[in-house]
């Protein structure tokens, strides 16, 4: 992975000083809440329910073990013993002091980590494909080329203050896997006809309250132009995005006013006066990046190994275990392995600082010392020996993060919610909680197939809820929690938003109401449909009709 | 005491900026219940009444407001040959509409942009296309709600020059310019990114 160099070093030593000194004038009455409000968030602090909330940045989800290592130490020492990771792969903590704040930043900056630009109306840490790298459908290792963008968004000076926040996913697969089409800009990576790395480039693409899947402005941009191409797109924005409303204030509510067309020829017309600018990313620069993802040194190994074949034969529940969370992987012999951080009962994404450490362990002795966080909130190591599973799976159950539910239904994406974000309209943890208690039965889970569920608190769509195959977002009715439904959304190159079911649920009933909604795919699929599937080929009625039965007109009351 | 920055010193201010009178009863615009904090790209700064009203001091080196310049050009043309007359625009008014009036911008000692909230991050794209596009070569001023958390942003983005807002200190803000010793990407102070600027071993 990349390691910094003294530049680097630098910058984040001198955010260190800069941050901490804003801080002192904050506390010293220098600087109002609404002045402070920009700094503090641009450095990824929140003032939320209770607490102050930091996130931390962990660039295109790439993590050392000595990263993980200072992070279960951090999260131990100024915040409550756990963190959670979030959908855009960052790390949040949800008790710290904001005085401790600048200390935590210097911890951060002995092992080459910040909190830069993780909040606020600036470019984003940009996301990619936790399996980047190892997976064996990737035509194009994204990482350097998202190395290169970090560093060239980090205080990028003209798009410091932006309309609204900006996000960036790059992707190089056959799948995708990074939801390109939900961010503001989306970069595909691919070969072109000379065999030459091309990116298509996506805009516009956003969740929260209005979700839009983003358009095609550009099918083939020159690699090396992206810095400029980008350039051009964000300094339309900045100049024409709309300031009067924050909620009509994301690129995609000035693409869609516009028109793609239109839009796209003012970026055209904007890049022209850059394109070829000093910007523009050379061969030796890329060479310098891309040498910090060259491959690990793998051992050659045989595609099969016997003790792990005999592990899967005897053991049912390393088996289970197996079949969800080990991965193909482009080497033989060796595999990707997601940790989950979903055991039944217990918030989505947290892990606690023993959790952080042990997994920093498991790293070490199993996989070059480097892992992946995920945007579905797991984490995942990327390059195990066959031979060295099963092993890995008993410290792993030891630690309680080998549920056997990767991509199964409980395997839910989730906001903070009511318990922690001062936005929510209503709880969302202990609603994942009891559906995890709901689907508890593993055979029973394992046969429902693969599965998103994801739930937001509000409309901002924190938790991925449009792109959920079952979604769930919540409302507030008169001042009480409710529960809005929405099935076939998807993730993927046919991503699709979620369609709403009808009126919306108390809490109570939501464990009840997702029975209802797996009873129907269950009576109706054929043998090899996953449950997307079954909702695209016989569309929403037949689910509706079960959930709600003769209750619709009581539901209608509380529409 | 002086809170204008020009390039690296505090000095007095030798402009003396015109506004528009202003209306009576200026409307507060609401958006469900929020007070609209920020004009749109391209609204209307100043209702005809309010340019043909403003008065502009008959000596001296002048700040004019864009539309009230472009009204009275004619006029002053004159004090322009003098080098007397200086522009300032808010960040919500376009930069083409400047162009169009006078295509060499080099003609103006000063232009000045004036930020009504530190958060209207537009300021910064308008620096570097006089800069960049328009090549205006004389002072860049920011006015208005400057504060030194913006300074390094907006010097990168091609302004030299700072009015610091009157209850903060400029002799404190002057520290923040130097904030970051290698920024990474080529900006408008220094085009080149940081790959062209220096060699980067492996580690
Ligand atoms: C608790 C503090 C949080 C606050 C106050 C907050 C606030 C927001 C807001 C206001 C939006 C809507 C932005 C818009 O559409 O303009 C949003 C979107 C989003 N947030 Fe959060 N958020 C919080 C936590 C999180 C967490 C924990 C995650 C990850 C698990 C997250 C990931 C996202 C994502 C993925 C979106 C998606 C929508 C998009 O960007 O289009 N946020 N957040
Ligand atoms: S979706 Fe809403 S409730 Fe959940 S974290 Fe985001 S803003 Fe908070």
């Amino acid at each position: 992975m990349y390691k910094y160099d003294e530049i680097d070093q630098a910058i984040v030593n001198e955010r260190v000083s800069q941050y901490r000194d804003q801080t002192r004038r904050y506390l010293a009455g220098e600087l109002s809440d609404e002045e402070f409000r920009p700094l503090r968030l641009q450095n990824g602090l929140y003032i939320q329910r209770h607490a102050p909330m930091l996130r931390i940045a962990v660039p295109y989800g790439t993590l050392s073990s000595a990263q993980l290592r200072k992070l279960g130490e951090i999260s131990k020492r100024y915040d409550r013993g756990y963190g959670h990771f979030s959908t855009r792969q960052n790390l949040q903590l949800n008790w710290p002091k904001l005085e401790d704040v600048p200390d935590i930043l210097a911890e951060l900056a002995t092992v080459e980590m910040h909190a830069i630009q993780t909040s606020g109306n600036c470019i984003r840490n940009i996301t990619t494909d936790q399996f980047a790298g190892v997976a064996p459908d990737e035509i194009i290792d994204p990482r350097a080329v998202a190395e290169i963008m970090r560093q060239w968004s980090t205080f990028h000076p003209e798009f410091a203050l932006l309309p609204r926040k900006f996000k960036i996913a790059v992707s190089g697969t056959k799948q995708d896997r990074a939801i390109v089409q939900a961010h503001d800009i989306g970069l595909e990576f691919y070969y072109d006809e000379q065999n030459k790395m091309a990116i298509k480039v996506w805009v516009g693409g956003g969740l929260g309250r209005t979700p839009i899947l983003g358009s095609v402005i550009r099918e083939h941009l020159e690699w090396q132009h992206v810095l400029t191409y980008c350039e051009a797109i964000i300094r339309v924005y900045n100049l024409h995005g709309r300031r009067d409303n924050a909620y009509k204030a994301r690129i995609k509510i000035l693409v869609k006013a516009l028109g793609i067309d239109e839009f796209r020829e003012q970026v055209e017309a904007e890049w022209a006066h850059l394109k070829d600018n000093p910007n523009t990313i050379t061969e030796a620069e890329l060479s310098r990046v891309a040498t910090y993802f060259t491959e690990m040194p793998y051992e050659s190994l045989p595609a099969h190994d016997a003790g792990f074949d005999n592990a899967i034969a005897s053991n049912p529940a390393f088996a289970a275990w197996v079949k969800r969370s080990v991965h193909a992987h482009k080497k033989s012999g060796y595999r990707a392995v997601t940790l989950s951080l979903k055991p039944h009962g217990k918030a989505p994404g947290d892990a606690t600082s023993e959790q952080m450490i042990a997994v920093a362990d498991l790293a070490d002795a199993y996989s070059f010392g480097e892992l992946r966080v995920s945007h579905e909130q797991n984490l995942i190591l990327t390059d195990v020996k066959l031979s060295d599973v099963y092993a890995l799976w008993e410290t792993a159950r030891a630690n309680e993060l080998a549920t056997p539910n990767i991509g199964l239904l409980t395997d839910i994406i989730c906001c903070p919610g009511g318990d922690f974000c001062s936005l929510a309209n209503a709880k969302s943890i202990p609603i994942a909680e009891a559906i995890q208690m709901q689907f508890d039965n593993l055979d029973y889970l394992h046969d429902i197939g693969e599965l998103e569920l994801n739930i937001s608190g509000c409309m901002n769509a924190c938790g991925h809820h449009h792109v959920g195959h079952i979604g769930i977002l919540g409302v507030d009715k008169d001042g009480s929690e409710w529960y809005q439904v929405t099935i076939g959304g998807k993730q993927g190159n046919d991503a699709s938003i979620g369609a709403v079911i009808g009126p919306s649920f108390a809490a109570e009933e939501m464990p009840g109401v997702v029975q209802k909604l797996i009873d129907v795919y269950i009576a109706e699929r054929t043998p090899e449909e996953r449950f997307i599937d079954t909702v695209r080929r016989i569309g929403i009625p037949p689910f509706k009709a079960h959930v709600y039965g003769k209750a619709v007109e009581k539901a209608d009351a509380h529409v | 005491m002086s809170n204008l920055i020009l390039d690296h010193n505090i000095v007095e201010d030798t402009w003396q900026l015109v506004t528009p009178p202003t209306v009576e009863e200026a409307v507060v615009r609401k958006q469900a219940g929020k007070v609209v904090l920020f004009k749109l790209t391209g609204e209307a700064s100043y209702s005809d009444e309010q340019i043909t009203a403003t008065e502009i001091p008959q000596t001296g080196k002048v700040l004019i407001p864009l539309t009230v310049w472009i009204a009275r050009k004619q006029a002053l043309s004159a004090r322009l040959a003098n080098g007397e007359i200086g522009i300032w625009l808010a960040t919500h008014e376009v930069l083409e509409t400047l162009v169009e009036n006078q295509p060499d911008l080099n003609v103006f000692p000063l232009i000045a942009i004036h930020v009504e909230r530190f958060a209207d991050g537009r300021i910064f794209s308008i620096g570097n296309l006089l800069r960049t596009r328009y090549g205006f070569k004389n002072t860049l001023r920011a006015f208005g709600d400057v504060l030194r958390d913006q300074l390094f942003f907006l010097k990168r983005c091609g302004f030299n020059s700072y009015l610091i807002r009157a209850d903060r200190s400029a002799e404190e803000a002057l520290a923040s310019l130097q904030d970051f010793s290698e920024p990474y990407q080529g900006a408008v102070d220094n085009n080149q990114p940081v790959w062209r600027r220096v060699h980067r071993e492996h580690v």
